[in-house]
């Protein structure tokens, strides 16, 4: 066990501070999750990616620093410890990067991840349908087949795609062989949203701002494998949508969507939080929540240190990525509960007096999503329960 | 950076693991409930473990012991905590070991360092909050908490009031004594926060393992029990019920290792770090054991049934050395809140 760093790696540290706190924007930017605030955010990507701390881990022929897991945990706690802006290309560089290194070939790398770390192709997510959420398998949005094209129809429609009215491509499962059933026959398709045929309508969300979307396909068409990259193509074998798919769906339960950078400076904002109003509260079980919230945010620091050492040394965590999103979804919960108790009546007020937004409102209708997205929790549940203890299925 | 053990601990660990399940198997643990046969441990144990090492691992080796670290160590109080030994080991081990090794002079602590490391004697624990000692009628001496710090206290100056624990294995009793210049250790405040934490820490591992055990034992029973046809184990209330139980003590095992690790290099958080390892702790087994208890049904709420020797066991040590409250308001007032 040794819980220091080393000195490359501390001086790897010291350069991402150094650089963040000099660039990081004040005051921060308005949510991008709207349309003027997503513009700002793509600024702020395109000075993130010519700094080349856009994508610290990818090897530096696609705008990284050939960085390791360490290193790159180490850029996630600067990042949000200086309080820097959320990252609107996350769905790319997070979801669907990792599955391109995987499964992409040479072609698919070498023209995509370039212009996703530099913020050129903006990515969304296109998995939820009306009635395929947490039973994703049941989707029906369906890939005909054309030959004379050379690729695919797609007709159907996806739904709460995040930021899918503001991104430039989507990336999804759709149904190719029509006589399949349940997770047989899906294929995992590249979509550029401005092609003929495909329409995309913003809606509200919770919190207010325009972040979900649905998206229509009426006979968009989507050439083969990766022929014509920039009008989209096929991720690794037809058929084979659903595996490709799961690749990317242990990428957002565990580590790589959530990592511990960002809970550990919310609960270190919280414990500023406590000092300044704990004081002259009458509730004495608020105090233990702030506790309880800091803590929680440490152990699955901890946890992930844990998980990353397993990695590093080969031992993939496997299904108990589905305890890293229980825990860190609902400590987000818990961590902006405490928050909006301690500010009680003005926890209602989207501004103050100056027109500031009120972070722990955000951030706290923020986190009720986080149980649901990803897998709602209730799943995770099951998954822990067979895949993990092994309980019986039926 | 490497946050988890090495294969030489993990080997240690499995080897004490292999020990205690041919010695201290669920019915070793029932026979030291009885009262007038046994003396609430398990006969020829903890010799057993000494001559592994296991009792002075924290011991200099020039004292027959092992000069190994509280890392080290913490593993295997967890183990202990898995089989439910009744034996102090926490306390003895991963407590006085260090204390009389750190703050008793070196003459005194050579000799008992090396009697305590053969397994020829324990040592009874009186450290605050707890309100009694266990294993007190069997112990050579009693390393004990007063105002002005930690004595090192003969048994036969120590008046013992004996008192019954829910856990029939856990002999216990109020001490009273006289506190002297005599036997005041040296190291003052430093050596009485010392020996909390560890005692946090040891409690708190030794937590981890019991609740490991409890939902091992609810895993396997709820897989073979059937009703309506089915195991009950296949219902979705239950499976929640122990994904909540695994994932409250799979994060509450970091927290406990790397207090350890702080304990082992001084770390000026160390306080701080056993207060967060023993408050998850507690509520960790807490919530396993009541999880555990539901989830087999009537057949837990016996005594034939094994699920309460580990049950009521922690009971007791969530709230030994301190419980989930007591340690946060700690944390509360190391961080300024």
């Amino acid at each position: 066990m040794d819980l220091t760093w080393t000195p490359a790696e501390q001086a790897f540290r010291a350069e991402a501070r150094e650089w963040l706190e000099a660039n990081v924007p004040r005051p921060a930017l308005p949510s991008g999750d709207t349309e003027e605030g997503f513009a700002l955010h793509l600024e702020w990507e395109h000075q993130l990616h010519d700094a080349r701390w856009a994508v610290v881990s990818w090897p530096s022929e696609y705008g990284g620093r050939g960085a390791s897991l360490w290193e790159w945990l180490i850029f996630e706690e600067e990042y949000y410890r200086v309080g820097a802006p959320q990252r609107v290309t996350q769905n790319g560089i997070f979801l669907l990067a990792p599955t391109i290194f995987e499964f992409g070939t040479q072609r698919q790398q070498d023209h995509y991840l370039p212009r996703m770390s530099a913020a050129q192709d903006l990515w969304c997510q296109g998995w939820s349908e009306p009635n395929a959420g947490s039973d994703l398998a049941g989707l029906t949005s369906k890939a005909v087949r054309d030959d004379a094209a050379g690729g695919w129809r797609l007709t159907g429609q996806k739904t709460w795609t995040t930021r899918g009215a503001f991104c430039t491509h989507l990336f999804g499962l759709f149904r190719t062989d029509p006589d399949s059933t349940r997770h047989h026959g899906l294929t995992y398709l590249m979509v550029p949203l401005d092609a003929e045929g495909v329409t995309v309508r913003g809606f509200g969300r919770l919190d207010g701002d325009e972040g979900f979307a649905e998206v229509f396909f009426e006979d968009a068409f989507v050439p083969d494998g990766d022929v014509d990259l920039e009008a989209g193509g096929v991720l690794g074998e037809v058929g084979q949508g659903w595996g490709v798919a799961m690749a990317t769906t242990s990428s957002e339960r565990g580590l790589t969507l959530r990592s511990p950078g960002r809970f550990q400076a919310a609960a270190s904002r919280l414990l500023q939080l406590q000092r300044q109003r704990g004081g002259d509260l009458d509730d004495p079980t608020l105090r233990d929540a702030v506790v309880q919230a800091w803590m929680d945010a440490e152990a699955y620091s901890l946890y992930t240190l844990a998980d990353v050492t397993g990695m590093v040394e080969g031992r993939s965590p496997g299904f108990r990525s589905s305890l890293n999103k229980i825990f860190w979804s609902e400590l987000d919960v818990r961590l902006h509960e405490a928050a909006i108790r301690l500010q009680r009546g003005e926890a209602e007020w989207v501004t103050d007096g100056d027109g500031i937004e009120n972070p722990w409102l955000k951030g706290y209708q923020f986190s009720l999503s986080g149980p649901i997205y990803a897998g709602t929790n209730e799943i995770q549940r099951n998954i822990v329960a067979e895949r993990v203890l092994g309980l019986p299925r039926k | 950076m490497r946050f988890a053990f090495t294969d030489d601990q993990l080997a240690f660990a499995e080897a004490v693991r292999d020990l205690l399940a041919n010695e201290c198997s669920p019915s070793a643990v029932r026979e030291a409930w009885s009262y007038g046969r046994s003396d609430g441990r398990v006969p020829g144990l903890w010799e057993r473990l000494a001559e592994m090492g296991v009792v002075g691992m924290l011991a200099p080796e020039g004292t027959d012991g092992m000069g190994m670290s509280d890392v080290d160590l913490v593993r295997i109080v967890y183990e202990a905590g898995r089989a439910a030994l009744p034996d102090p080991l926490a306390a003895v081990a991963a407590v006085a070991v260090p204390t009389i090794r750190d703050h008793v002079e070196s003459s005194d602590a050579e000799l008992w360092l090396g009697r305590i490391a053969r397994g020829e004697v324990t040592i009874g624990l009186g450290l605050r909050p707890n309100a009694a000692v266990v294993g007190a009628e069997v112990a050579a001496a009693f390393l004990l908490e007063a105002d002005d710090g930690l004595h090192l206290v003969d048994a036969d100056v120590v008046k013992l009031s004996h008192r019954e624990s829910v856990d029939g294995s856990r002999r216990l009793a109020v001490v009273r004594w006289n506190p002297s210049p005599a036997t005041l250790l040296s190291g003052g405040e430093d050596a009485v926060r010392q020996a909390h934490d560890r005692a946090a820490v040891a409690t708190a591992a030794e937590l981890c393992g019991l609740a490991d055990t409890m939902l091992e034992m609810t895993v396997g029973y709820v897989a073979e029990r059937r009703q309506f046809g089915v195991p009950i184990g296949s219902f979705q209330a239950l499976k929640h019920h122990l994904a909540d139980a695994l994932l409250a003590v799979e994060f509450a095992k970091p927290l406990v290792w790397r207090a350890a690790y702080s304990l082992t290099h001084a770390d000026p958080d160390a306080s701080l770090h056993a207060s967060m390892a023993k408050a998850a702790a507690s509520d960790a087994a807490r919530v396993v054991g009541a999880q555990a208890l539901q989830c087999h049904g009537a057949i837990a709420y016996t005594v034939e049934y094994d699920l309460h020797l580990w049950l009521k066991r922690t009971w007791a040590l969530v709230a030994q050395d301190g419980d989930g409250p007591y340690h946060r308001r700690r944390i509360a007032e190391a961080l300024a809140l």
